[in-house]
């Protein structure tokens, strides 16, 4: 059974006459880690709206663990594209928010579960702090830890690491790889960035062209525990020019 | 920046002892208390009226203050609400709300004596009028600085549009709603003074509008001192409130 699947997907937003999304079909494999990389506009954070709910497609049905989207009613881990960490909550009261809503946990339990989930994300102890009073790292952990709180096993990661600096970026990647590891859950991550989404996928899906009418799925040939240095290798590089020149458009998808 | 907060901190109280003492010398000079009382003056007539003033006018003063603000507060509340609810009233109505900013209510006050005559009700009037936009306005603007992306994140919770009120909407209205409140109490007082002074048989407005018949000068402005004491206070003690209730505000 397939985690998500789309089935000639279409959509656009309220207003527009042009589809952003034209009869999309594609599926993803449960425990899987995919990359979607493409141009910036092209409609990339549209999908996951799509997927959370937040957008309903005109056409087509999209699945999810082979149930059609509109029969489930499960929260889904979305991490939008900026952190969302509510300023006015401390730490443990943001990762409380995807417990307190719907169904909500005896406060002992929940409180057990934050901690837990905080020191999974290297932040334990934190739960006090202020969101204000983090590093840009930090933050993206305690959002990360929120998102997994949620209990969905599709994690839709929207360029979370895209406003860090170098340093944190390659780090946090390595750590979202061995978060990948040790939980196996299946995630879809939107990034712009090539080298990123080397690193970390299974395959790549790439969008070729505006309406999306097809992903282009690129597996990368590594192992799943894989080391930073495994990117030099000559096919990986072959394989990353040809990437860079698709998202510019010069060689036809 | 901690010296240039001091320096800060000092300057203000000097340079009003400074106009204070300018004022003292000038109606020194002028020597017409009953059109401009020496401070001095005004500080003896204030002491020797304390009985009358806190006892009798300052309370029916407050009465008025607080029946208005609370029936502001609810009708401000509600409005905004409403307004942020319905996209049909807030087109409707957010205009006309901000347009009826521009009536100077002081002129039409009056009417309000006229209406409900000389008894607590046409005060409350003139008091609710005076602040009961401001806060719907500033209410309204504050449940809709909610940023989509939160709304939309706690939505993909599973959250009921009544969590979204509680969880997002409301701590973003709060930091608002404070400073909507520290802005009603203040014209609350004047607009129940402004009432009082149009017609009333008690109140600190009344008091001062009775002095100025008797051309007692120090005696207009002992109740108005009072007042400005009873407002700074006021303000002082909802700042209180909102430190310890707003732990954040402005942009994230
Ligand atoms: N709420 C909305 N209403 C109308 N149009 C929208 C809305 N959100 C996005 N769009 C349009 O849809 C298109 C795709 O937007 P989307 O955010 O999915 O792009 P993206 O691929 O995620 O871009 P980026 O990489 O810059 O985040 C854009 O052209 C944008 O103008
Ligand atoms: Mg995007």
């Amino acid at each position: 059974m397939k985690a998500l699947e789309f089935r000639e997907v279409s959509c656009r937003y309220p207003g527009q006459r042009e589809n952003l999304v034209e009869k999309l079909s594609f599926s993803i494999e449960p425990g899987s880690f995919h990359c979607i990389i493409g141009a910036s506009g092209c409609g990339k954070s549209t999908l996951f709206r799509m997927i959370c709910g937040l957008l309903t497609p005109v056409s087509g049905t999209i699945l999810r663990d082979g149930a059609p989207l509109s029969e489930i009613e499960r929260a889904c881990g979305y991490m939008p594209q900026r952190d969302m960490l509510f300023p006015w909550r401390t730490v443990g009261e943001n990762l409380a928010l995807p417990l307190e809503v719907g169904s909500a946990l005896p406060k002992a339990e929940r409180n057990a579960r934050i901690e837990e989930a905080l020191a999974d994300v290297g932040l334990a102890g934190l739960a006090d702090r202020m969101p204000e009073e983090l590093s840009g790292g930090m933050r993206q952990r305690a959002a990360f830890a929120r998102t997994m709180l949620t209990g969905s096993s599709l994690l839709l990661l929207d360029e979370p690491f895209s406003a860090l600096d170098a340093l944190t970026r390659v780090s946090m990647q390595e750590w979202l790889l061995e978060q990948w590891l040790r939980h196996r859950m299946t995630i879809l991550f939107i990034t712009h960035d090539v080298e990123e989404a080397l690193f970390l996928s299974t395959s790549v899906l790439a969008v070729g062209s505006t309406p999306i009418c097809s992903l282009t799925e690129i597996p990368v040939p590594l192992p799943d525990r894989r080391r930073r240095s495994d990117l030099v290798r000559p096919e990986l590089t072959r394989l990353k020019e040809g990437l860079m020149g698709m998202l510019r458009g010069q060689v036809p998808a | 920046m901690n010296r240039e907060k001091k320096a800060t901190d000092f300057s203000s109280p000097v340079f009003l002892l400074l106009l204070l003492l300018l004022w003292q010398l000038g109606a020194m000079k002028l020597s017409a208390a009953y059109i401009l009382p020496t401070p001095l003056q005004i500080l003896q007539r204030s002491w020797e009226l304390r009985e009358v003033l806190l006892t009798v006018h300052l309370p029916a003063t407050m009465k008025v203050t607080l029946i208005g603000l609370a029936i502001s507060l609810v009708l401000g509340v509600s409005l905004a609400l409403l307004m942020d609810l319905s996209p049909f009233w807030h087109r409707t109505l957010y205009p006309l709300v901000v347009a009826s900013q521009t009536i100077p209510t002081t002129t039409i006050a009056p009417l309000f004596v006229l209406w409900f005559g000389y008894g607590i009700w046409s005060k409350v009037t003139v008091s609710v009028l005076f602040t009961f936009f401001p806060i719907a306005i500033t209410l309204c603007d504050g449940l809709r600085s909610a940023r989509t992306e939160m709304l939309e994140l706690l939505i993909t919770y599973g959250a009921t549009p009544f969590e979204l009120y509680t969880k997002v909407k409301l701590p973003c209205a709060l930091p608002y709603f404070f400073s909507a409140v520290k802005m009603a109490v203040p014209m609350s007082i004047i607009g129940a003074a402004i009432g009082e002074w149009l017609g009333a048989q008690s109140g600190l407005g009344y008091f001062s509008r009775r002095m100025m018949t008797q051309l007692d000068g120090a005696g207009v402005f002992a109740p108005v001192i009072l007042l400005s004491l009873v407002a700074m206070a006021s303000v002082g003690l909802v700042s209180l409130v909102e430190k310890r209730m707003v732990r954040w505000r402005g942009e994230s």
